[in-house]
């Protein structure tokens, strides 16, 4: 059966919904054996023992309570369904936001936020089915048909038996084709999304499509696309359908036998028309919770994918924090003064190779080292280690001589300022995305800030001044003054270390130079690690580290290493245009 | 309404399916009746003990009913979905010859920038329009009108009860949900929209809220906003709860009433009694032609709303319009000549383009430089006759532009863009596109001149590589070198280069210039570009600022006369003192 320890697990805390839900599913069970009862009495004394209405109409109101009495069960159970299905829901994305907050930025910078969003989201809805509809279910079609049984046969032992031995061949036909079928039903669905890949594809190259000519050409194979998906999937169907039909067959087939045989021994007196009846009416009423089941049985295994994917973000390590603060450790790393990484090593989790391997280096109080290299070579893990994103999965980073993994992360934070290409901005005032880092800030404070980053000019040119909201429907910063926020943002936590992404895009040459002086503000008299995409920038620099796949090849200044005739002068050349 | 009358217009072309699939479907909810009808008919009529040879029917009829039940299931279901495949197959291929001559320029003017995944979205909740909403509807009118006609022979107020709960079972109910729980729905709708926004902004700036320190008071909106979603959701529950409790209480209320009036026909002779029974049993049975239609009436609003989004597309006219009596393209060698071009974008307020005169005879080389913003590529989305100028002249040879078919225009140029679009194909396919057809060795030579050749001789599959989503499994590079073997491929005569460099580091940047510069000698190109490198090889630059042409020469003019150009050259110089600190050679 679908069971999953986790999911389980997930619903302890509410078992007592589910305990209601499955109490008041046998509750129900137990009426319609009531209902049956009488129904079956009052028609028997209408036809066979030929009473008037008027006789018999006061056998009406212990049914027209039966039925209201059914009718709040049902409503009861799946209220209790529905609320455990919320409350576990609500339950396990807490859990998953606060998890992802713990597992910081190294996890998520390596995730599509789309995706992850999605498993918190989408994900998680899935998992309604299975605790509204599945779980309950599952103890449903177990105990109502039981309760039927109990009822059917002090009446008919006969029946009972029918009953007994046909029961278990739904779940039976229902695990041995549900295997085949989910098979299928996965085949399809890779279809179908290969073919709504497909199309987002060609809609979103049309304006290729369009300049080579070709974009009606397209449309014939957008048709033949979709035929093909037609055609295979109902290859697929024509197979998977097959389980429905034995399933229903089944059902149907066993009722019309019930049907025959008691008619067949009524004919011969062996039984009464009110217990015929009887059996008649409960025959459907006992095989619908193991069909239901059967229909349900999609829906636990849809959850049971989504919760593979919950519960191993779930289950995923955060970054440890050190459990005894050490405050001795904490007092010494006011403004450090010599951060040194000894033979760092840092593996992404599931990655085979690791990203750095083997860098020793050091950062000198009020010095700046711009780290070059290509796409993957390493420089943004170094950076998310200094940042305390991550931690070295061998060697250590030490902060005058302390191991960054006794520091606290609160700590650390009040030590190094992060200023990335592409802050993010929320949809508030520009006076508090400033003031992210420190919301306490007067605004005074914030206007001195954004003057160091030269963005104060163009704030006030704005209509509402800092007060001028942004984001989406509000005011848009263009790339290089997005960066000079992140600066300003800087500016205003003042502390000595800074982490700094220098823009990849191409700026126009004005906001270059803007940028290139906020920079150096900001460099001037702090501690400085600057992935440097710029080359005015390592010019600058007091150390220059030149990464190649995770190594440090190349360390030195400028100077040094244009004379030393290595890959940082090979770039350089090249960047001169390959004569110079 | 006339949504939902649109939306059927794509079911003609199978309509003789679609009326065998809903003749299937009600014959499967027949058959459910036939079944439990026969069957109490076979018990009441045994209980009265006639002779084996009256129950024979019934015993047929029962077990007729328990096997076919099964098999018009399963056919109708084959048949449903196969109509919903040819609805999807229509639907697609009309959305694509709907949007196609609309791309790119009015797409672009939709304010909400992911209209693509808006209507991909609306795409699939019209896939199921046809299974969920149109089938169930159709087999539960036929069943109404025929299980009332039915039991209506008996007595006409008997069908009449039974067909007023089936309708208040299928329609009223689901119509009284949807009011109660509309504003729980929406509230739910809005919140997972507001707490997906927020996931993926908190996903994506994860470094920011971290080394800020504030991860916390994040976690605690986005906690806030899953309890209200919670709180929502509860209240759904309780509106939803009471629809299965309803439903059921009046199927039964149903039978009652049917009895209730039914008993006093037998006692009067006009109704057999053995009949009672089986009225009871087919009332039961009836009702499960109409509890799919809960779920059809959401899938139907939902289609609704997806439908109308579709349909608006329809009014949408393309930018450029071919004329009614096109010219034929002139011969070669050609020429375009643009006199005093202006354009303006109907959303902006502003003329992003402002009398441009420029000429590209054959072979030349013009540079078209300025900051971002300038208009440089809208110039190009206007040569490419992707938008409409508003004034102005454009000749080629000698003839207005618009007298071409826009199409045969555009099969004069190539284009290499800043990230050219790549097709989750493989690297013959995606180079096919540029010259359908062509022989491996044709594409051979293109990626020589591209200098990718060695590159996919490496490659284990060579030409038969997967490039991947968007072509991401290759480096910018490659891209654009791909880009550039199209362009070859395509040989046309003008060569269109819109920052091709641009997402490029420095390494990669000047050997792809190189290589643009031996690929295109002979063409006619313009290089659209903000990077002041080795531009001394153009014969024309022109430098635009704000949609206006400011200054225009060449290299060693423009530095002579020292206006912007020259200042904006000055200023790359003392950025970057390594590079510049010497004039490059020519």
């Amino acid at each position: 059966m679908n069971f999953n320890r986790d999911l389980l697990q997930a619903a302890r805390r509410d078992w007592r919904l589910l305990a209601l839900t499955v109490f008041l599913g046998v509750a129900g069970g137990v009426v319609v054996i009531l209902q049956a009862r009488t129904l079956s009495a009052i028609l028997a004394a209408v036809f066979i023992g030929g009473q008037t209405r008027a006789a018999i109409a006061w056998m009406f109101i212990p049914l027209l309570v039966i039925l209201a009495a059914r009718a709040l069960i049902s409503w009861g159970a799946d209220a209790a369904a529905g609320h455990l299905a919320v409350s576990v829901k609500e339950n396990l994305r807490r859990q998953l936001i606060d998890h992802l907050f713990q597992l910081g930025p190294a996890f998520t910078r390596g995730e599509n936020s789309g995706e992850l969003a999605n498993t918190a989201l989408q994900g998680l809805e899935s998992l309604d089915a299975y605790f509204s509809q599945y779980l309950p279910q599952v103890a449903l079609a177990g105990l109502v048909p039981l309760t039927i049984l109990v009822a059917v046969f002090p009446v008919d032992w006969l029946t009972g038996l029918i009953l007994v031995l046909t029961a278990p061949l739904i779940p039976i036909f229902m695990v041995l084709i549900g295997k085949a079928a989910e098979a299928a039903t996965r085949r399809q669905w890779n279809n179908l999304s290969r073919l709504s890949a497909y199309f987002l594809d060609t809609l979103q190259g049309l304006r290729e499509l369009k300049l080579l000519g070709q974009s009606q050409r397209q449309a014939e194979r957008v048709t033949q696309a979709a035929e093909q998906y037609r055609l295979t999937t109902m290859n697929v169907l024509r197979v998977t359908f097959l389980s429905a039909l034995v399933l229903e067959m089944v059902g149907a087939i066993s009722t019309a036998l019930i049907a025959v045989q008691i008619g067949l021994r009524l004919l011969r007196g062996d039984l009464f028309f009110e217990q015929a009846f009887f059996i008649l009416l409960l025959a459907p009423e006992f095989y619908l919770p193991l069909r239901l089941l059967g229909q349900r049985f999609h829906a636990g295994a849809n959850g049971i994918q989504a919760a593979r994917q919950i519960f191993a973000l779930l289950n995923t390590p955060g970054l440890p924090e050190p459990v005894d603060s050490g405050i001795s450790a904490v007092q010494k790393i006011q403004s450090p003064k010599l951060i040194r990484f000894e033979n760092v090593s840092y593996t992404y989790p599931g990655q085979a190779h690791p990203a750095v391997e083997g860098v020793s280096f050091q950062l000198e109080r009020d010095q700046m080292t711009a780290l070059v290299g290509a796409t993957g070579s390493g420089k943004s893990t170094l950076a998310n280690l200094l940042l305390r994103f991550s931690l070295p999965t061998s060697g250590q980073v030490l902060v005058d001589g302390v191991s960054m993994e006794k520091i606290p992360s609160s700590i650390w934070r009040q030590q190094v300022a992060w200023v990335p290409q592409q802050p993010v901005i929320f949809q508030t005032s520009i006076a508090e995305n400033i003031a992210l880092g420190k919301p306490e800030a007067t605004s005074k404070e914030i206007q001195a800030a954004a003057q160091s980053a030269l963005l104060h000019e163009r704030i006030l040119s704005l209509l509402a001044g800092y007060d001028t909201v942004l984001g989406e429907g509000g005011a848009r910063l263009s790339g290089g003054e997005l960066q000079r926020l992140a600066l300003a943002r800087a500016f205003l936590l003042d502390v000595p270390l800074v982490v700094l992404d220098e823009p990849t895009a191409h700026l126009d040459l004005a906001q270059e130079v803007v940028l290139e002086e906020t920079m150096q503000r900001l460099s001037s008299r702090r501690t400085v690690l600057i992935i440097a995409h710029r080359l005015p920038t390592v010019y600058r620099a007091d150390q220059i580290l030149v990464l190649d796949h995770g190594r440090i090849v190349e360390a030195g200044a400028h100077r040094s290493l244009s004379a030393a005739d290595g890959a940082y002068a090979r770039l350089l050349r090249v960047y001169g245009g390959g004569e110079a | 309404m006339k949504t939902t009358w649109q939306l059927l217009q794509f079911l003609k072309p199978f309509s003789g399916w679609v009326l065998l699939s809903v003749l299937l479907s009600t014959a499967t909810v027949a058959s459910g009746i036939g079944l439990l009808g026969t069957s109490a008919y076979l018990i009441s009529r045994a209980a009265l003990q006639p002779s084996i040879a009256v129950l024979q029917v019934a015993i047929v009829g029962v077990r007729f009913f328990g096997i076919s039940r099964g098999i018009f299931r399963y056919l109708e279901r084959l048949t449903a979905h196969s109509v919903n495949f040819r609805l999807l197959a229509r639907l697609r291929t009309w959305l694509y010859r709907t949007i196609e001559p609309l791309a790119p320029a009015r797409l672009q003017d939709f304010s909400s920038g992911d209209l693509l995944n808006r209507i991909l979205t609306d795409v699939d909740t019209l896939e199921n329009f046809y299974v969920r909403v149109v089938a169930p509807y159709a087999a539960a009118g036929l069943t109404i009108v025929g299980m009332g006609l039915f039991i209506g022979r008996f007595d006409a107020r008997l069908g009449l009860i039974l067909a007023g709960g089936l309708i208040l079972s299928g329609f009223a109910i689901p119509a009284a949900a949807y009011f109660v729980s509309r504003e729980a729905g929406r509230a739910v709708v809005t919140l997972k929209a507001r707490l997906s926004i927020g996931l993926v902004a908190a996903i994506q700036g994860m470094s920011d809220l971290t080394a800020y320190n504030h991860a916390g008071s994040t976690s605690q909106m986005l906690n806030d906003l899953t309890t209200k979603l919670a709180r929502a959701q509860r209240h759904l529950v309780w509106g939803s709860a009471w629809i299965n409790a309803s439903n059921g209480l009046l199927t039964n209320v149903t039978m009652l009433a049917v009895l209730w009036l039914a008993i006093p026909l037998v006692a009067n002779g006009s109704l057999e009694g053995f009949m009672l029974p089986v009225l009871a049993m087919l009332v039961l049975a009836s009702f499960e032609a109409v509890s799919p239609l809960a779920t059809a009436a959401q899938y139907h609003s939902a289609s609704q709303e997806s439908g109308a989004r579709l349909f608006e597309l329809q009014r949408l006219t393309p930018a450029v319009t071919s004329p009614e009596k096109p010219a034929a393209l002139p011969s070669p060698p050609f020429e375009l000549e643009l006199r005093n071009v202006s354009f303006q974008y109907e959303a902006g307020p502003d003329a992003v383009l402002h009398d441009i005169s420029l000429m590209l005879s054959p072979g030349k080389k013009i540079a078209l430089i300025g900051p971002s913003g300038a208009g440089k590529t809208s110039l190009a989305n206007i040569l490419l006759r992707l938008w409409e100028f508003d004034s102005g002249e454009i000749w080629l040879n000698g003839v207005d532009l618009r007298r071409f078919q826009p199409s045969a225009v555009r099969g004069l140029y190539s284009v290499i863009s800043q990230s050219s679009y790549l097709f989750s194909a493989t690297l013959r396919q995606n180079l096919r596109l540029a010259q359908p057809g062509s022989n491996d060795n044709t594409l051979q030579m293109a990626l020589q001149q591209a200098g990718l050749a060695d590159w996919v001789s490496t490659l284990p599959e060579g030409l038969d590589t997967w490039v991947g989503e968007h072509g991401l499994r290759l480096s910018g590079g490659e891209r654009q070198r791909l880009a550039i073997a199209r362009a070859l491929l395509q040989d046309t005569p003008f060569v269109i280069l819109d920052e091709p460099t641009a997402n490029l580091d420095a390494l990669t940047e000047a050997a792809i210039v190189d290589q643009l510069h031996s690929a295109f000698a002979e063409k006619s190109v313009l290089w659209i570009t903000h990077r002041l490198v080795r531009l001394e090889r153009m014969e024309e630059i022109i430098v635009l600022d704000a949609g206006q042409i400011v200054e225009r020469g060449t290299h060693a003019d423009l530095i002579k006369t020292g206006g912007l150009y020259a200042r904006l050259l000055e200023l790359q110089q003392r950025m970057i003192p390594l590079t510049f600190s010497s004039p490059p050679s020519s």
